[in-house]
C-alpha cells in the first residue's frame, strides 16, 4: 500500500466483526445497511454476540440474519413481536429485538406490536419507517406521508380516501409497558452517533427488564421513492421530518 | 499544534457506489470513480488524500460498511 497512514495500528474506524462479510443485497444507499451496522456495533460493544437473538421481519430485511452473525428466527409477516415475547420468556438472560419495517410493524403486525408493548414485554424492536412497501415494488403504506406518491396511488396520498399517515411510534409512548421510545435517523455522521446510542438504551432497558423500547429510524428507500440516495436523503429531511419529528418521545 | 491526518481505505468490490460519503465528507476528499468494480458499480475513492482529517464521517454513514479509516496525529 503506497499510503502510509494506512496501517492497522492508525486504524480508527471499520466495521464490526458482528456483521457478516457478506455483500449486502440492498439497494445502493438503503438505510438498512446502516442500521444494520449500527446494530452489529452495538451487539459487539456490549460482547454479546452469542448472547443474541434477533427476529426478522417479512420485507427488505427478511435476509437479515445473512447480515448479523447472531442467532435469528424468522417470523410470519408482523409477528416478530409475537414470536420476540416467546423468546424473551423462554430466554429471560437473552437479549431479544426484533428489526420490522412499517409494512411489517405499523400494517400488518400492529396489533401483534400494540399488545407486545402493552404487556411490556422486555424485549427492544427496531422499527425501519420508509413510509412505502419497499420489498414489493414501493406501494402505499400506512405510513406514507399526505401527498407523497407511491406506485398504488400515483397522485399523491389522498387523505379523503386512504386515511392519514399513522404515527405509531406515538401510539406505542401511550403504553404503560413501553419504557423508551425514540425516534431517530441514519443520514448523517451526527445522526448515526445518536441511533446508536439510542439503540443501546433500547438494548440495555431489554436486560434490565424495565419493559419495551422501541428505536423508530426514519429512513430512506431511494428505489422506491425514484430518487439518488443524497436526494432521498435531502427529501427525508424536508418532508418526513416534520411529520415525523426526531427525538425522545418516552424515557422512564 | 500536532497536525493530524487520516486516510480511507474503500472497499472496492463491497462499495455500491450510492455517493453518501461522498456527500458526508466535511473536507471534500471523496469521489466516485470513473472506472467500476465487477459488479458495475462506480466506488468511492480519495481524490483529495492530503485534505483527510481521519474523522470517519464516511465510515459511519456507508450502507456497506466498506470503510476503513485510519488516523495519525504527526
Amino acid at each position: 500500500m503506497s499510503n502510509p497512514i494506512i496501517d492497522p495500528k492508525n486504524l480508527v474506524y471499520e466495521k464490526s466483526k458482528v456483521l457478516s462479510d457478506n455483500t449486502m443485497h440492498y439497494c445502493p444507499g438503503c438505510s438498512h445497511g446502516t442500521a444494520h451496522r449500527i446494530i452489529a456495533e452495538v451487539i459487539e460493544e456490549m460482547d454479546r454476540q452469542k448472547e443474541t437473538v434477533g427476529v426478522a421481519p417479512v420485507g427488505c430485511a427478511v435476509f437479515i440474519y445473512n447480515y448479523l452473525n447472531v442467532d435469528f428466527a424468522e417470523a410470519a409477516h408482523g409477528r416478530a413481536p409475537a414470536l420476540a415475547t416467546a423468546i424473551k420468556r423462554l430466554n429471560p438472560e437473552k437479549l431479544v429485538f426484533t428489526y420490522q419495517g412499517d409494512g411489517d410493524l405499523a400494517a400488518i403486525g400492529t396489533a401483534e406490536t400494540i399488545h407486545a408493548c402493552n404487556r411490556g414485554e422486555n424485549i427492544a424492536i427496531i422499527f425501519i419507517n420508509n413510509g412505502i412497501y419497499g420489498m414489493t415494488g414501493g406501494q402505499m403504506a400506512p405510513t406514507t406521508l399526505e401527498g407523497m406518491v407511491s406506485s398504488t396511488c400515483p397522485n399523491g396520498r389522498d387523505v379523503a380516501i386512504h386515511g392519514h399517515p399513522l404515527k405509531i411510534t406515538e401510539m406505542l409512548a401511550l403504553l404503560e409497558g413501553t419504557c423508551y421510545v425514540t425516534r431517530q435517523s441514519v443520514h448523517t455522521a451526527a445522526s448515526v452517533r445518536k441511533t446508536k446510542r439510542a439503540v443501546r438504551k433500547a438494548f440495555e432497558n431489554s436486560l434490565q427488564g424495565k419493559g419495551t423500547s422501541i428505536v423508530e429510524i426514519v429512513s430512506t428507500c431511494n428505489s422506491g421513492w425514484k430518487m439518488t440516495p443524497h436526494q432521498a436523503n435531502l427529501w427525508m429531511e424536508e418532508n418526513m421530518f416534520p411529520y415525523y419529528p426526531l427525538g425522545d418521545l418516552k424515557d422512564k | 499544534m500536532a497536525k493530524i491526518k487520516g486516510a480511507v481505505l474503500v472497499d472496492t468490490e463491497r462499495c455500491k457506489g450510492c455517493d453518501i460519503c461522498v456527500q458526508a465528507c466535511p473536507y471534500d476528499v471523496l469521489a466516485l470513480s470513473k472506472t467500476f468494480n465487477t459488479k458495475g458499480y462506480a466506488f468511492s475513492y480519495m481524490l483529495h488524500p492530503d485534505q483527510c482529517i481521519g474523522c470517519a464521517s464516511c465510515g459511519l454513514v456507508c450502507p456497506d460498511g466498506c470503510i476503513q479509516v485510519f488516523k495519525v496525529k504527526e
